[in-house]
């Protein structure tokens, strides 16, 4: 067993440390004998939903081989931490993409699973577990069981969403999507308020597969919520395949404090706004670039400093979205504190299958925060009571902060969940919003 | 395309390995003693791009299996271009001073049964006159310490071997390469704090093999730091490297 960093979660607020150990084949596992633990994928949660204070993880990041993959009909059998950098590697050259991605491929797909992630197609395509045809759960009873949605449904039903708290995903089973080309022809559209965002999504979605706004969160007043639209479809197969070179760049160390603060962000925000000159661009890009632009820089979480940071993603239903979101923009703006990286989605109507998953009709707003302490937490609560009052949800795979009365609001059906919860597993964020 | 034999081949560094040679469309012959997961691992890397990876289920403590066992390769491979040595175990020091059989059978596991293997394997290589042996060996060897002396020993028994059997080879267009890795993060020292710098994984150890066999190197320290390490570990004059407690 091993003390170290090494299963600290990717915003590294609030720990530092975490005891850890890992799972190094499915056959005959062993549980850790503690009085609670929690399985980890990759740690790739921003906030302290894959953390355990006070007792281990039990890592799944090297249980990694693939058990069965058939070409033919996009159907892919492999270990809980397969990474979907590995899912791409093998089957992208043989004609299939994942149907559902989240923003890193270094997130393992038993992790996609326990948080039900969602990429820029959620629109027509729902979310991850949608695409999920079955996994092997095993209890901390020793039991082993088979869910899919025809059998043990009411346990896939609890695990797809449900934060690993319901057992061990040991191996999965996904439904590839078949495509002619990876590549994405991408337009993007710089659009000045945020009405426009609203208007482009609802024009992009019979006629795009793929949308999402980068938005410039320091602008105020007429030019709030303005920033660049960006949707694509796959490429035609006569279309040829953009090169990409795979380098990458790296954050060799982490600097004594935060690179983010209010210099660069006003100066980041103002130059990547203003760096497409014209209305209209269109290209054709490789598919790793465009929906994973940060995995290109390895350790980019290094860039906010020892004291970690936080990231703010919730979502608001549809109707009152518009309000909620320049509500929510103005607070950040009037708290004087910024992102680099503030993401706006429209979801599609899919319901969700998990009984806590996020994904659901609305507005997604993203954004990351350096912690800077209570003027941090303090803003968080502010936004909190925005997106209760809006009757939205809080994504617990970034979050490190919400409060117990909050989340069940967020999720109706955690009394639901309850009797699937693992008696021996829990995790930080569990302890936080159950007490 | 290659054909290569991996003895040990459900280990953590031989399986990084074997992912790199999976991808480039290797074929693969297997050997390991647990049958359920190395068909396993022969699924994975069949998934992974590998030309074939054939299972072979062996102890290697049954000198009785060798020869069956270079047979089913021959047959498996048709032609085999390398042989990989990867198996191990890390013994408990403290029970095999206690313990004469416990001692005899580490060193058993982790020197008689790899200088065997590679015998009758360049013996093969050495009638074609090519082929590349490559046996992970360990910077125990470099030097006895009161923590782990037998599997120090053994290693050194390898490392000693593997010396003569590369000047012997040379002349017969053989290459043997001794690969020395440090401290790496496997199942096999999930006992220990790995916390330090000095820890590597077995991805990266496996990256600097796979570069070692492709360019014919003779002795690699993984990561190479270690080749400096272990230079000024053995300059230590005996009479003061009796006293450390290393």
């Amino acid at each position: 067993m091993s003390g170290s960093g090494q299963y600290v979660s990717w915003g590294r607020f609030p720990f530092q440390q975490q005891k850890g150990t890992d799972l190094s084949q499915r056959f005959q596992v062993e549980l850790p004998t503690a009085e609670a633990f929690l399985p980890q994928g990759n740690a790739r949660s921003y906030g302290d939903s894959c953390m355990l204070k006070d007792g281990p993880v039990l890592s799944t990041r090297h249980l990694d081989k693939f058990i069965a993959f058939d070409a033919e009909s996009g159907r892919i059998r492999c270990e809980a931490g397969v990474q979907l950098i590995d899912i791409l590697r093998v089957a992208e050259p043989q004609g299939w993409f994942l149907a559902v991605t989240p923003g890193t491929q270094f997130a393992t797909v038993a992790g996609c699973i326990a948080n039900d992630v969602h990429g820029k197609n959620h629109h027509l395509t729902g979310s991850f577990g949608h695409h999920v045809t079955g996994f092997e759960l095993l209890r901390s009873s020793g039991e082993r069981l088979f869910c899919s949605p025809q059998e043990n449904a009411d346990w896939f039903y609890a695990t797809v969403g449900g934060l690993g708290l319901t057992g061990v995903i040991l191996w999965a089973e996904i439904q590839l999507k078949a495509t002619a080309n990876s590549a994405i022809n991408v337009e993007t559209i710089k659009y000045e308020r945020l009405a426009d965002f609203f208007s482009l999504s609802e024009d992009s979605v019979e006629s795009h597969e793929y949308s999402v706004a980068w938005i410039d969160c320091l602008a105020s007043g007429d030019k709030l919520g303005r920033g660049h639209f960006i949707r694509g479809n796959h490429a035609t197969a006569a279309q040829p395949r953009p090169y990409f070179s795979g380098n990458k760049m790296a954050f060799p160390v982490q600097p004594p404090i935060s690179l983010v603060n209010s210099l660069s962000l006003r100066a980041f925000n103002s130059l990547y706004y203003h760096r497409q000159r014209q209305q209209r661009a269109f290209a054709t890009v490789h598919y790793d670039p465009f929906f994973y632009p940060l995995d290109g820089i390895n350790h980019w979480n290094r860039m906010y400093g020892p004291k970690g940071f936080l990231q703010y993603q919730c979502v608001v239903p549809p109707g009152d979205s518009e309000h909620a979101v320049r509500e929510i923009l103005h607070r950040i703006a009037a708290a004087g504190v910024g992102s680099f990286l503030a993401v706006l989605k429209v979801f599609g109507d899919i319901e969700s299958l998990g009984m806590l998953s996020f994904p659901r009709p609305g507005t997604t707003l993203a954004l990351d925060f350096p912690y800077q302490g209570d003027k941090t937490m303090d803003l968080f609560d502010q936004l909190d009571d925005i997106v209760v009052g809006a009757k939205g949800a809080i994504y617990p795979a970034k979050d490190a902060h919400i409060q117990a009365e909050h989340f069940t609001t967020f999720f109706p059906k955690v009394d639901q969940f309850l009797p699937f919860k693992d008696p021996k597993i829990s995790s930080s964020f569990w302890q936080r919003v159950m007490g | 395309m290659k054909n290569w034999i991996v003895i040990g081949a459900t280990s953590a560094i031989a399986e990084a390995v074997q992912r790199i040679w999976a991808a480039r469309g290797y074929q693969l012959f297997l050997v390991a003693r647990n049958e359920q997961r190395l068909q396993a691992v022969a699924d994975d890397l069949s998934i992974r791009g590998a030309k074939a990876a054939h299972c072979y289920v062996m102890d290697v403590s049954d000198q009785e299996q060798y020869e069956p066992c270079l047979q089913a390769a021959k047959a498996a491979l048709g032609e085999i271009d390398g042989l990989l040595i990867a198996h191990g175990t890390l013994p408990d020091q403290q029970a095999c001073e206690a313990s004469v059989e416990l001692t005899r059978q580490e060193i058993d596991t982790n020197a008689l049964s790899v200088i065997s293997f590679c015998t009758l394997v360049a013996n093969e290589f050495a009638e074609k006159k090519r082929g590349d042996i490559a046996v992970i060996s360990s910077v125990a060897g470099d030097r006895g310490r009161p923590s782990n002396y037998v599997y120090g020993a053994a290693k050194g028994m390898v490392t000693t071997y593997l010396q003569g059997l590369r000047s012997r080879m040379c002349k017969l267009n053989v290459n043997v390469v001794t690969i020395k890795p440090g401290f790496v993060a496997t199942p096999m020292t999930e006992e220990f704090d790995r916390s330090g710098p000095l820890w590597a994984t077995p991805e990266q150890v496996a990256s600097g093999i796979v570069k070692a066999i492709d360019k014919g190197k003779n002795v690699v320290y993984l990561p190479w730091f270690w080749w400096g390490i272990m230079t000024i570990i053995k300059f230590i004059p005996e009479f003061i490297f009796k006293k450390l407690s290393l």
